[in-house]
C-alpha cells in the first residue's frame, strides 16, 4: 500500500520525520514502541536533543542505545536519570507533567477518539483487540497527544466507532472537561499515509493541515467515512531531509520498525 | 451540599477482586505471618498450597519483561481451571494460559496483543469464541491505582481518566462529584487478588525481594494480593539484604512461597540477566493460531519436561542462554531479535 512509488523514502521513514519535528526541545514526551520510538529518537539526534522521554513502565530520561521493542524492556531505562514505576510516571502524567503522548489505533473517529478494543460488538465481538493498555492514559493527561495511523482508509476514519477505547475531544467542545477529563488538553496531530491532520477550533473536528507530496485532497476525502475539513489553501508536507534518512538508518539499521 | 455522595455514572463492568476493607484486615491478620519463617519450597508445592481454581490472579512484571513463567507452567501443568486473569499489560503469561485453558474470566487493561509482534492468537480465539469472557474494561493506570487503592485499605481511589468513554462504561467504577471541586471524578475499587507472582533477581529465604530495573508496578501489587509467590533467580543470605535495606521492593511478610528459579523468567526479559527469546515468542505465537498447534506447544514444553531445567534444555540449553545474555548485555546484536512489523 505504499501510495509514494517515485521517491526516495519509505511511508515509515516520512511518517517518523513528520512526528520528529512535532517535537519541541526540553518537553516530556509519553513514547510507545515502533515508530512513536523512533521519531523520538530522531528528534532527540536533530533539533531536540534534551527531550525527556518517559515510559509508561517506569522508565524516565533514557539515553536509549538501540531501538526498545516493548515499552517495559530494559532499553527504555537505559542510562536513564530514573528506573521508577508506572505509579509514579502516570501520576506525573495525571498531575501535568507530561506534554506530548503518541498514540495509535484500529481506527478513529472525526473528533479523535480511539479504538483499540474490539470490532463488533463489545459481547461477542468479530475481532478481539489488546485493549486499552497505557491508550486511555496517555490520551486522558498528556497535554497534546499525537497518533500515527499508517492505515487511513473508510474502515478506520470511522463515522461511529464500534468501542471507545481512549477520549479525543468526545463530542465536541468542551465535552472533556464536562465529562471530568483534565482541561485543556487533547488530541493535536494525526499523521497517516496521506497527509497531517490538526483539530478545528470551533468544532473539535478533524481538519486537514498538509498533504503528502503526491497525494491528493481527493485521496483524504476517499479514504475516511467521515467529512475531514478542507481549507481552503493545503500545503504539502516537507519530505524527509539526506540528514533525517541518515539518522533514522542510524536509529533502526536492521528496519525493525521502519520496515525494509 | 448535598449530604450523600453524588453518583453521576456507573460502569457495567462486573467487580472483580473487591472487598470490604475491613475484611480485608481481618482476613490479613488472620492469615500472613509476621514471623521471620523460611519459605523456600519447590515450584509445584507453590502452586498447588496457594493457587486455587477460581482464584483471582495477577503477575508481576509487564507484558514480555520479567514474568515468573516457570511457576505459570506449573499453573498449566497442575490443570488449574476458571482463573481469572488481572489482565495488566498481561501479554505471554495470559495467551499461554489461556492456551492452556487455565482462564475462564478476564479484567482487560492490556490482556490479548504480544505488543509489536502481533495479536494473541490463543487469547483473541477464546474470548472470540465466548470460551473466556472479558468481565471489564480498564487500562494501565487505572489497574495499577486499584491495586495501589488495594496496598493502602482504602476502598476506592479517585482518578480523572477514563470518563467519557466505553473503557469506563465497560469498567467496574463509577463517576462521583468531587466533593471539594465540583467536577466529575471516576473512582476505581481497591483490588485485592487471591494471589500474586514474581520473579525477581534476587530473594531471601524468608522472601525479602529485591528488583532491578523498573517495579512496573509490582511494589503495589505485591502489597496489594492476599498470597505472594516469588520465584528468584537466586536464593541470597539475608546479611546481603540487610547490608542494602533501600534495595527491598517486596518485605519478606507480604510473601508466602519463595522458589529459586535460575532463568525462571525465560522466554521473557530479565534485565541486566538475558533478553527476549524472539524465537521461542514465536514458536508459541505460530503454533497457537491453532488448538492443537497450542497443544502440541504444552506436550512438548510443560507436559513433556520433567521440570524447568529439562525445558530449558529444550529450548536450547546453555548456547541460548548466553546469546540471550549477551543481547540483553548490549555485547551481542538483536539478530535473534527482530519483531516483525507492527
Amino acid at each position: 500500500m505504499n501510495q509514494i512509488t517515485n521517491q526516495d523514502y519509505s511511508i515509515s521513514e516520512l511518517l517518523a520525520c513528520v512526528a520528529s519535528r512535532m517535537l519541541e526541545d526540553n518537553r516530556a514526551v509519553f513514547v510507545g514502541t515502533g515508530l512513536p520510538m523512533i521519531a523520538t529518537m530522531l528528534a532527540q539526534r536533530t533539533h531536540a536533543p534534551n527531550i525527556l522521554i518517559i515510559f509508561e513502565a517506569g522508565g524516565i530520561g533514557p539515553q536509549v542505545p538501540v531501538l526498545p521493542i516493548s515499552v517495559g524492556d530494559s532499553r527504555t531505562f537505559y542510562r536513564a536519570v530514573a528506573a521508577s514505576s508506572m505509579h509514579d510516571v502516570m501520576s506525573m502524567a495525571q498531575g501535568g507533567y507530561i506534554d506530548y503522548g503518541f498514540l495509535g489505533a484500529a481506527a478513529i473517529d472525526a473528533y479523535g477518539n480511539l479504538n483499540t478494543t474490539v470490532i463488533g460488538d463489545w459481547e461477542k465481538p468479530k475481532v478481539r483487540l489488546p485493549g486499552s493498555g497505557g491508550a486511555n492514559d496517555v490520551g486522558s493527561f498528556t497535554w497534546r497527544s499525537l497518533y500515527i495511523m499508517r492505515n487511513q482508509s473508510t474502515r478506520t476514519f470511522m463515522k461511529k466507532l464500534d468501542f471507545i477505547t481512549t477520549p479525543g475531544y468526545l463530542d465536541g467542545p468542551g465535552a472533556r472537561e464536562k465529562a471530568g477529563l483534565p482541561a485543556d488538553c487533547g488530541p493535536y496531530r494525526v499523521i497517516t499515509q496521506f497527509g497531517v491532520y490538526g483539530f478545528d477550533e470551533q468544532t473539535k473536528r478533524l481538519m486537514l493541515l498538509s498533504l503528502h507530496p503526491g497525494i491528493t485532497v481527493e485521496d483524504v476525502q476517499a479514504n475516511s467515512e467521515f467529512e475531514i475539513i478542507i481549507p481552503e489553501h493545503v500545503p504539502f508536507t516537507e519530505p524527509p531531509t539526506a540528514e533525517e534518512k541518515r539518522k533514522l538508518q542510524e536509529i533502526d539499521p536492521t528496519g525493525m520498525a521502519l520496515g525494509k | 451540599m448535598p449530604k450523600s455522595i453524588e453518583i453521576l455514572k456507573e460502569g457495567q463492568g462486573e467487580l472483580l477482586g473487591w472487598h470490604d476493607p475491613d475484611e480485608n484486615r481481618a482476613w490479613i491478620r488472620e492469615n500472613k505471618t509476621r514471623g521471620l519463617v523460611d519459605k523456600r519450597m519447590s515450584v509445584e508445592q507453590a502452586v498447588s498450597q496457594f493457587i486455587k481454581d477460581g482464584d483471582y490472579l495477577a503477575i508481576g512484571g509487564f507484558g514480555h519483561i520479567r514474568v515468573p513463567m516457570a511457576v505459570v507452567y506449573e499453573i498449566i501443568r497442575q490443570k488449574r481451571r476458571d482463573l481469572i486473569m488481572a489482565g495488566k499489560t498481561a501479554v505471554h503469561d495470559i495467551d499461554i494460559l489461556i492456551g492452556a485453558g487455565c482462564i475462564s474470566k478476564v479484567e482487560c487493561a492490556y490482556s490479548f496483543g504480544h505488543e509489536l509482534r502481533g495479536l494473541s492468537p490463543a487469547g483473541r480465539r477464546a474470548v472470540e469464541s465466548g470460551q473466556v469472557k472479558v468481565a471489564a474494561e480498564i487500562s494501565n493506570s487505572g489497574y495499577q491505582w486499584r491495586f495501589l487503592a488495594g496496598m493502602m485499605g482504602i476502598p476506592f481511589i479517585p482518578v480523572r481518566n477514563l470518563m467519557g468513554t466505553g473503557t469506563f462504561e465497560k469498567s467496574s467504577g463509577k463517576v462521583i462529584r468531587d466533593p471539594w471541586s465540583g467536577k466529575p471524578v471516576a473512582v476505581l475499587p481497591a483490588a485485592y487478588p487471591d494471589v500474586a507472582l514474581f520473579h525477581v533477581p534476587r530473594c531471601d529465604k524468608y522472601g525479602n525481594a529485591q528488583i532491578d530495573g523498573i517495579l512496573v508496578e509490582d511494589f503495589e501489587l505485591a502489597r496489594a494480593a492476599r498470597r505472594v509467590i516469588i520465584s528468584a533467580e537466586e536464593i541470597i543470605d539475608n546479611d546481603e539484604i540487610r547490608r542494602d535495606p533501600d534495595r527491598t521492593a517486596i518485605p519478606f511478610f507480604l510473601v508466602d512461597a519463595v522458589v529459586e528459579v535460575p532463568f525462571g523468567a525465560h522466554p521473557t526479559l530479565m534485565p541486566y540477566r538475558y533478553f527476549f527469546d524472539e524465537v521461542h515468542i514465536k514458536e508459541w505465537m505460530t503454533m497457537a493460531k491453532t488448538e492443537e498447534g497450542a497443544q502440541e506447544y504444552f506436550d512438548k514444553y510443560v507436559f513433556g519436561v520433567e521440570n524447568f531445567d529439562a525445558y530449558l534444555e529444550k529450548i536450547g540449553g546453555l548456547r541460548t542462554l548466553q546469546m540471550l545474555k549477551q543481547i540483553e548485555l548490549l555485547q551481542r546484536p538483536m539478530t535473534n531479535a527482530k519483531a516483525p512489523q507492527e
